[in-house]
């Protein structure tokens, strides 16, 4: 009696802690929670890649999953043949960030006492690819091989209903590598979530190499001395693009509607609609008066806002936080620079914006498909 | 066990293998040299950059993986046909009728596996700084052959012609509709005109010239039916000999300057 006693209390616990996990899962918070981890682990990457923090945060990891894995809906959504591939992204990114973090700490260490990095002792000692290198990569290529094949094995590849055009699947979704900018969809309309964010992704990564040219830092792992370049590199991946990943393929469930990862998709959740634009909040709700009825004057407060945002943080940056960059670089690269830092700053801030005012667009001119 | 040595004195054998190997420095260079597949590497590398701690062999898994999946694809072709009748159905004779058939799997798996290797090797050179100059422009290659990788998965997943992969692309290449003044819904596109005749409309916009026409149909299968097998295949094997021989030209792996 006594242990049956216990396994229902267990399973109490289980439900309980699934229903908390439930009711604070929400957009605003999944987000917040991942940036201070984000910048605690960018702050003290030395603390964060040690034993003591990094392995109770595994168990933690694993916990969570074996936990979710006793749920039914998590374990569907987790489990679903094309959704797989992105659990073991998340394992491999997690590792290998962890990993080049932690020996860029170690070079950090080495730099500062004077002594060479790991990489440059062993710069002029030069190795026969044969056999060195090509074995290294025949056990990587065998272990691939037979690793696909186990997972081929094992798991079928998906194959639903014929195609129909008349009935469409709700949610209908993305292929899950364009899963982040089919959530920024939800912030931005299609020309800047389909079109213009994803060109200035590529163009910005296209820019790195043009913009960090200092080769004083080439060729080896370490952090210090890119602390900034590798800050927004990592936020951009991990935040901008994994997470938003992660948030369309397991939170975002029939409408798009956001759901936590123990919350069954129900078809019927409605969540109202309220979105109002900036012209809208500042003509109707702070002045008290009517739209007006020429566009440039209705949606001149976002118009301003968004040429105090582009024109006014440069300058500012200029003098300040980024003053050594901008003698550094000259006036062109220098803007580039800021330019992408700042069009990669505006999804988070259009989402926290849509979050706590639940503004729509802070330019809405219809009548040109130009929202912003 | 029969005996070894006789056959490696076989004219056939010595017209493969052009000589034994004894272990000198001499042969571990030829074996190199002399084989073609081999010498996508130099004869001698940094021990710093031969090291799985430092590349995670990414770069090279990666094309190890292309060509895993160049191998399924060219088998899957033989029983695929690109029309909106027969597609599915071939797809399901596949699952049933051919023996042992992990085809699809190996393709498809490996697709989502090349995806993930191929940040995994960005992830890589941007943590250890191997980007930067002399190495800027391969960086730009690079960012082209992983759009390409993710095109090449995008356009492949439709050709099941299930549900899956016919909404998957419609929404997909629903965001092409908005695409400044090239979409019929995007910005501008409405003073694209010539006195009261719209140059860009639902037929004539770029996302129709990606789908051969106003839904994903019959002709949007065949396009990328084309697109995934020949065309984006093409351009990516091209980059990909511009990317290694890239590789070699500006110093091989990256190490400390």
């Amino acid at each position: 009696m006594r242990w049956v006693w216990n396994l229902e209390f267990i399973l109490n616990m289980l439900e309980t802690f699934k229903e908390f996990i439930n009711s604070i899962s929400s957009p605003v918070t999944i987000f917040t929670a991942v940036v201070i981890i984000f910048g605690i682990f960018v702050t003290f990457p030395r603390q964060c890649t040690s034993k003591k923090v990094a392995l109770p945060a595994v168990i933690l990891v694993f916990l969570f999953f074996g936990i979710g894995l006793t749920d039914d809906h998590f374990r569907k959504i987790i489990s679903t043949p094309d959704n797989v591939p992105i659990v073991g992204m998340i394992f491999i990114f997690s590792y290998f960030t962890w990993y080049a973090m932690k020996k860029a700490v170690e070079n950090d260490q080495r730099m500062e006492k004077g002594e060479p990095t790991i990489e440059q002792v062993e710069t002029n000692e030069k190795v026969y690819v044969f056999p060195y290198l090509i074995y290294i990569e025949f056990v990587v290529a065998l272990v691939y091989a037979v690793g696909l094949v186990l997972w081929s094995l094992l798991l079928k590849a998906p194959l639903e209903e014929p195609a129909n055009p008349t009935v469409s699947p709700n949610p209908s979704k993305a292929p899950w590598y364009f899963l982040g900018l089919q959530e920024m969809l939800v912030y931005f309309d299609p020309w800047i979530a389909g079109v213009l964010l994803p060109t200035l992704i590529i163009l910005g990564l296209c820019s790195i190499p043009y913009i960090d040219r200092d080769t004083s830092t080439s060729g080896f792992y370490c952090f210090k001395k890119r602390r900034f370049g590798i800050t927004c590199f990592l936020s951009g991946f991990w935040i901008l693009w994994i997470l938003l990943i992660l948030y369309g393929t397991f939170l975002r469930g029939p409408n798009w509607n956001f759901f936590g990862p123990f919350e069954e998709w129900d078809i019927h959740k409605v969540v109202p609609l309220v979105n109002v634009n900036l012209s809208e909040l500042v003509f109707i709700k702070w002045l008290g008066m009517g739209l007006p009825k020429q566009w440039y004057l209705r949606e001149a407060p976002g118009i301003l806002l968004i040429a105090f945002y582009l024109l006014v943080p440069p300058a500012v940056l200029a003098k300040t936080f980024l003053k050594e960059r901008y003698t550094q670089y000259g006036i062109i690269r220098y803007s580039i620079l800021v330019m992408l830092m700042l069009l990669m700053i505006s999804l988070p801030i259009k989402m926290y914006l849509r979050w706590a005012f639940n503004l729509k667009y802070i330019v809405a001119i219809p009548e040109y498909f130009f929202n912003i | 066990m029969f005996n070894f040595k006789k056959i490696k004195e076989t004219q056939l054998w010595k017209s493969m293998f052009r000589h034994g190997y004894s272990d000198s420095e001499r042969d571990r260079a030829m074996t190199v040299l002399t084989n073609v597949f081999f010498h996508l590497h130099p004869v001698k590398v940094r021990k710093s950059g031969a090291r799985f701690g430092f590349t995670w062999c990414a770069g090279g898994l990666s094309f190890f993986v292309f060509l895993t999946l160049v191998v399924s694809g060219i088998l899957l072709m033989f029983y695929y046909r690109p029309t909106v009748e027969y597609a599915y159905n071939d797809i399901l004779a596949l699952r049933e009728h051919v023996p042992f058939g992990i085809m699809r799997e190996l393709h498809r798996w490996g697709a989502h596996a090349m995806i993930i290797t191929v940040w995994l090797h960005m992830f890589r050179v941007f943590m250890t700084g191997s980007y930067k100059p002399p190495r800027e422009f391969n960086w730009v290659i690079g960012v082209i052959l992983l759009v390409l990788t993710m095109l090449l998965s995008f356009t492949g997943y439709l050709l099941p012609w299930d549900q899956l992969a016919m909404w998957a692309i419609t929404v997909g290449s629903n965001m092409a509709r908005a695409t400044p003044f090239l979409g019929h819904e995007g910005p501008g596109a409405a003073l694209l005109s010539i006195g009261d005749i719209q140059l860009v409309h639902s037929g004539s916009d770029v996302r129709f010239a990606l789908l051969g026409g106003r839904f994903v149909g019959a002709g949007a299968l065949l396009r990328f039916y084309i697109l995934h097998c020949v065309f984006i295949p093409t351009i990516a094997v091209v980059l990909m000999a511009v990317h290694f021989w890239r590789i070699r030209k500006d110093g091989g792996i990256s190490g400390p300057l």
